[in-house]
């Protein structure tokens, strides 16, 4: 029997009230995948992303982890599934009553036995990493955007989480740290076989780290699943060739 | 040296894999390597690197970091790695990892890439008391000139609503005033109500010693009409809707939507403020005058259920008692309270920093600056109006 796949979503409809943003959504996110969920704005990426961490209830279908149904398990087991997770949000969603390094170092201090120096030494780690080193004592009002988004993504790595999910990781942020925040992706996916999940519309971005994808599209309100996104731009779906291009194939 | 290394992690490491070990092989005088092993996690705690780097005595300059038998890691090795190579560097002491994994060195290297920023450093400290007080002194002592030009502004902004030519919607006043007015209605009838009622039992005990209790309804009627009912709307007031500004000023500061104003050369003033305080210059009152009246009837109820005054008795004496400077008092009153605490909640919204605190922050200071302020207002009409004999 093969390892049940870290995520998989079956039929899943994203509805606000009677409004379908997106329906008939399946997908199995592998380990060690790279997975994009791509797609223009307002086309429901964060809201698919909000049902897939626990979020949002969705109004038919099921979100499984490790061949477990996060929305029919107990209370507790959800509190366990969610641990798996680590989530960066778009705007980074950094208390702003605590300095990045006490971000950081809070969800440390909740789920580990590790002493109060040793978080510190993890955290000025984490934050090295996203290239925010030094900058434990800041507030995140004291940051730029594309700074606290940062500082969001290495709080959500901060366990070490078997799935990381990523929202708009690039957007804000200039070419040149985008680019090393998609290698930084990319190492703590060889280094410790995490499962990402990026939603994004940065094509840069898909390109280079995507190793499958499904996209959302706003006109028939759901998914067409694209596989390899660099795979997809030469010879998928001309609606995905049509996005992925910026409008020039067709 | 050349020690086991496996008393360095404590108690708490690994149960089902091996725990993870540091051995440390002297390799000639002035070099040493460490030899990680075992099962490296965070939730199975880390050694401190400071402890091993102590041991090192004043000869080395080369540390090998090199694995062997290495179960399992996550970011704990290449964390405790690079604490190691930081500590190392502050020593003089040259760290080479090229014997981890590669996966590891990859996240090392990434974790250098983009150097600490000088100048990034922070003490972190509060300071002492002294500078503390001496801090929050100044900040007071600057809170008064800023109050201050925002009271010029919004005067500015009066004048500009005087001669027609301030931009607001007059939709937004009427929302404001549904929002200040009728549904403020229930919780301004529960307290003036009950005001009324302790100011019947208060004038009741104090009246029973001449005999007079019949003026149980004039103590009501002018308490209420004339003071009681502004000062307590004016506090429910405050807390309801005056930090509602603030928290919404404050919010729309956050979004820099307060910015996207100024740019387009629109006062935030004119747009915001305005509106809300005609809102509430309009409201107060009207709620002062509908507690007076509740306040009353509360006497009326207390005086001929448990005091025995009949209703008509009560009806002719608080007729007798009420002249319409009470009311013109007591109407002016709520105008001027309405004012200063739109005017607070809209100045500490205004002033409200950049974050989920700072909105906060401004709420309770928009509530306490509005009590503070009615408080000071009631104080210097009350004395006015002595001296005018009104």
């Amino acid at each position: 029997m093969t390892a049940a796949p870290p995520i998989e979503v079956r039929d899943l409809t994203l509805a606000y009230g009677d409004f379908v943003v997106q329906r008939g959504l399946n997908f199995v996110v592998s380990q060690g995948d790279v997975f994009v969920v791509m797609g223009g704005n307002g086309c429901g990426k964060t809201t698919l992303m909000r049902h897939m961490i626990g979020l949002q209830r969705p109004v038919q279908g099921a979100v499984f982890y490790a061949g477990e149904n996060f929305w029919s398990a107990e209370d507790e087991d959800q509190q366990r599934l969610k641990r798996r997770l680590g989530v960066m949000y778009q705007g980074g969603a950094l208390w702003s009553s605590l300095t990045l390094g006490e971000n950081v170092a809070l969800p440390l201090g909740e789920y580990t036995s590790l002493a109060p120096e040793r978080i510190a030494e993890v955290v000025a780690f984490k934050l090295a990493l996203v290239g925010l080193a030094g900058f434990e004592d800041f507030y995140p009002s004291e940051l730029s955007g594309g700074m606290r988004k940062r500082a969001g993504l290495a709080r959500a790595m901060a366990l070490d989480p078997e799935i990381l999910i990523v929202d708009e990781p690039s957007s804000g942020l200039d070419p040149l740290t985008a680019r090393r925040l998609d290698d930084l992706i990319l190492a703590l996916r060889d280094a410790l076989g995490t499962t990402i999940v990026v939603v994004t519309h940065d094509i840069a971005s898909i390109l280079a780290i995507g190793t499958n994808s499904i996209y959302l599209d706003p006109e028939t309100h759901t998914m067409i699943a694209t596989g390899n996104p660099a795979q997809a731009l030469r010879s998928g779906d001309p609606r995905v060739r049509f996005f992925l291009s910026r409008g020039t194939l067709t | 040296m050349g020690t086991d290394g496996g008393h360095f992690p404590r108690g708490e490491s690994g149960k089902g894999a091996k725990r993870r070990q540091i051995a440390v092989h002297p390799l000639g005088a002035s070099e040493v390597e460490l030899l990680f092993s075992g099962s490296w996690r965070l939730g199975e705690g880390l050694p401190a690197p400071a402890r091993i780097v102590k041991e090192f005595t004043g000869d080395i300059q080369r540390v090998r970091l090199a694995a062997h038998d290495l179960d399992d890691w996550d970011s704990a090795l290449p964390s405790f790695a690079a604490g190691l190579i930081k500590l190392g560097a502050a020593r003089g002491i040259e760290v080479d990892a090229s014997g981890l994994p590669r996966e590891v060195q990859r996240l090392i290297a990434m974790a250098f890439a983009v150097p600490e920023q000088a100048g990034t450093g922070r003490s972190g400290t509060r300071g002492g008391l002294f500078e503390r007080v001496g801090t929050a002194t100044v900040a007071l002592a600057r809170d008064v000139p800023a109050m201050l030009r925002f009271l010029g502004e919004v005067t500015l902004a009066a004048g500009r609503l005087a001669t027609a030519r301030a931009h607001f919607r007059r939709g937004d006043v009427w929302l404001e005033i549904e929002e200040a007015g009728p549904k403020a209605l229930p919780i301004v009838s529960v307290i003036s109500f009950l005001v009324g009622v302790i100011l019947a039992y208060l004038g009741a005990d104090q009246l029973r010693l001449v005999g007079a209790q019949i003026f149980i309804a004039d103590l009501v009627a002018i308490g209420m009409v004339r003071e009681i009912g502004a000062l307590m709307t004016g506090i429910i007031v405050a807390g309801r809707t005056g930090a509602a500004f603030a928290a919404r000023l404050g919010t729309m500061q956050v979004n820099e939507e307060i910015d996207a104003f100024r740019t387009l050369g629109v006062s935030p003033i004119d747009f915001l403020v305005l509106p809300r305080i005609l809102a509430l210059m309009l409201m107060v009152p009207l709620l002062t005058l509908y507690a007076g009246f509740v306040g009353m009837l509360a006497g009326l109820v207390v005086a001929y259920f448990v005091f025995d005054i009949g209703i008509f008795e009560y009806y002719t004496e608080t007729l007798r008692a009420l002249q319409v400077k009470h009311f013109l008092v007591g109407l002016s009153k709520g105008v001027a309270y309405g004012a200063v605490v739109a005017f607070a909640g809209c100045l500490r919204g205004i002033q409200c920093g950049r974050s989920a605190e700072a909105v906060g922050q401004a709420a309770t200071s928009a509530v306490v600056t509005g009590i503070l302020l009615i408080t000071v207002v009631a104080s210097i009409m009350t004395i006015v109006y002595y001296q005018l004999g009104i």
